[in-house]
């Protein structure tokens, strides 16, 4: 199938037919449906969840219960390895928190440099408390992830392996499932940030074997706000909740208190109702354009959209064989706050800064980058546009002199 | 005058080329302060010295967007040998009409008239006052580093 036609309809924001949006790796558009759906919540059925014995209530336990079952279906995991939580940050942070009890000191956290900041700043501030050690896998001349590379850092000191799945600035697909056999080999717990891949390809814990993953709903049509910690269930029951309140309880009293089974165990207070139900929806949605399809989509325009930059003087690419729809580059000469504004003039939205991942800026040696990412509703018409806009951008600060 | 040339006017990419007490120095007498803006990653630093109540000299140092960069030499040029108050009321009008806020029209702000058009890019005003920011941190008296 092709996605090429049609698809751009389907979202609101590009109602206006001028806007290029090139910049979903921040956070993708929402379709009509996903709105509709969250809608209804508030029309028809607002009500809370778990707590009323009335009929709104039960609908809308309904529909959440479903969303934990859609959400679990996708990845392969099951329900109650499904935890709702406010986004991929505040997952990752979880994950930080829930082991930090397991951390001795001398103990070594492997991380890397292409983490986005909400995976590698829980894990330095773990190492400065527990007294552990945060080691970096060295990246290849590319900036890549290379299997060598983490074999070469593990230890048997190795507590906790932190890496993300796919870069938010590279693009670049981590060897997770190997990486994570291995540091199970040396009994270690691994923490993947799947924030940019889940969006874009099929993944399956089951066959990472991960021992948590996390991502965030709005990268992938759904609200924002929202997103999933998977856990292993063993895990989820071994470890202490990190936050209490009300849903997470079992039995309150004075002094002491039992915890609900997971996921409930890991979840506090009145849920994100309207978003879980409007997360199923885009879900729903991305199956069935097809997560494959989509991919593909996606890996033909960034090799369209190579092609065009290559072919323009004065751009420097700095993720030329990346994995995923994500291109990280500059114009050379001119501050790309600068270049974006004149994108910004001809209504291209795209992102321009560190992407908050300033490790990677830093292996880089730029203080920031422009950056391009396409979803499936972008198209080659797209692309022309912000070549045709960076021309402009080109020209007019070489005729300013730059 | 199209929107782009309007906001990057030729004194302001002239500034940028040929920056104007360029480079800080070693001098305990100065008053410093940076300034990073964490979502963009510009960066600067002002240094004055303060004596008698007049603003001596100014130096700056930093790395961002042509915006940034010479906004901070034009404010060297501008603000040199006044008077600490009136140096912080010029500093004081100018964010006023970058930000599109009323200011003191009668204020001479010579070449730093030229960041009139970023009041129509909302997302640019923070490049054109980070270095008027810090000056005007200078000015407290109090060394932040
Ligand atoms: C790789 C990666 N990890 C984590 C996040 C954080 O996601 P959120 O801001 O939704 O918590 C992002 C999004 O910016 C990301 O790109």
């Amino acid at each position: 199938m092709d996605l090429d036609f049609d698809i751009r309809a389907d979202f609101p924001v590009l109602d206006d037919e001028t806007l290029v949006y090139l910049d979903t790796a921040a956070t993708s558009l929402t379709p009509h449906r996903v709105l509709h759906k969250m809608n209804d919540y508030y029309r028809k059925y607002s009500a809370n969840v778990h707590r009323g014995v009335y009929r709104l209530s039960h609908e809308a336990t309904e529909l959440y219960n479903d969303a934990r079952r859609t959400v679990a279906r996708l990845i392969n995991a099951e329900e109650d390895e499904v935890v709702f939580t406010r986004g991929a940050s505040n997952a990752l942070n979880m994950v930080a928190r829930m082991l930090a009890p397991y951390i001795q000191e001398g103990d070594e956290i492997i991380t890397s440099e292409l983490e986005h900041h909400s995976h590698f700043l829980p894990w330095q501030r773990i190492a400065k408390e527990r007294g552990a050690k945060l080691i970096f896998v060295p990246l290849d001349q590319n900036g890549r992830i290379q299997l060598q590379a983490f074999k070469n850092v593990l230890s048997p000191r190795t507590r906790v392996v932190a890496l993300t799945h796919v870069s938010n600035v590279m693009g670049y697909l981590t060897p997770i499932e190997k990486i994570t056999e291995l540091a199970h080999a040396h009994g270690a717990y691994v923490s993947v940030d799947a924030a940019q891949s889940v969006p874009h390809m099929e993944v399956d814990v089951k066959r990472i074997d991960c021992d948590f993953l996390a991502f965030s709903a709005h990268k992938m049509l759904g609200p924002t706000g929202f997103g999933i910690l998977y856990g292993k269930r063993k895990h989820l029951d071994a470890f202490e909740p990190v936050e209490f309140g009300g849903d997470m309880v079992g039995i309150a009293e004075k002094d002491t208190l039992t915890y609900q089974k997971p996921p409930l165990k890991f979840e506090t207070g009145t849920p994100p109702i309207a978003e879980a139900i409007g997360f199923a929806e885009a879900i729903d949605y991305l199956e069935e354009k097809g997560l494959e399809t989509i991919r593909e989509h996606e890996k033909r325009l960034a090799e369209y959209a190579h092609k065009a930059l290559s072919g323009l003087e004065d751009v420097v690419i700095y993720n030329k064989d990346a994995d995923a729809g994500i291109i990280t580059f500059n114009l050379k000469g001119v501050h790309p706050h600068d270049v974006v504004t004149v994108l910004d003039d001809d209504n291209i939205a795209l992102r321009a800064g560190h992407h908050c991942a300033q490790l990677v800026m830093q292996w880089l040696s730029v203080a920031a980058t422009l950056r391009a990412s396409f979803y499936l509703y972008n198209t080659r018409d797209d692309i022309d546009r912000l070549i045709e806009s960076l021309k402009r951008a080109r020209d007019f600060f070489k005729d300013a002199g730059l | 005058m199209n929107r782009m040339e309007n906001l990057y006017r030729q004194i302001i990419m002239e500034h940028y080329k040929n920056p104007r007490n360029k480079g800080l120095v070693d001098d305990e007498r100065y008053n410093k302060s940076h300034i990073r803006n964490p979502s963009c990653g510009d960066d600067v630093t002002i240094q004055t010295l303060v004596e008698g109540g007049e603003v001596k000299d100014i130096r700056h140092e930093g790395s961002g967007c042509s915006i940034c960069c010479s906004s901070a030499s034009v404010l060297s040029a501008l603000l040199k040998r006044r008077p600490v108050e009136e140096a912080q009321y010029i500093s004081t009008q100018y964010v006023n009409m970058v930000s599109g806020q009323s200011y003191d029209t009668d204020v001479e702000l010579e070449d730093a008239e030229a960041y009139q058009g970023v009041k129509q890019f909302p997302a640019r005003i923070k490049c054109a006052t980070i270095a008027w920011q810090a000056f005007e941190d200078t000015l407290g008296g109090d060394d932040d580093e």
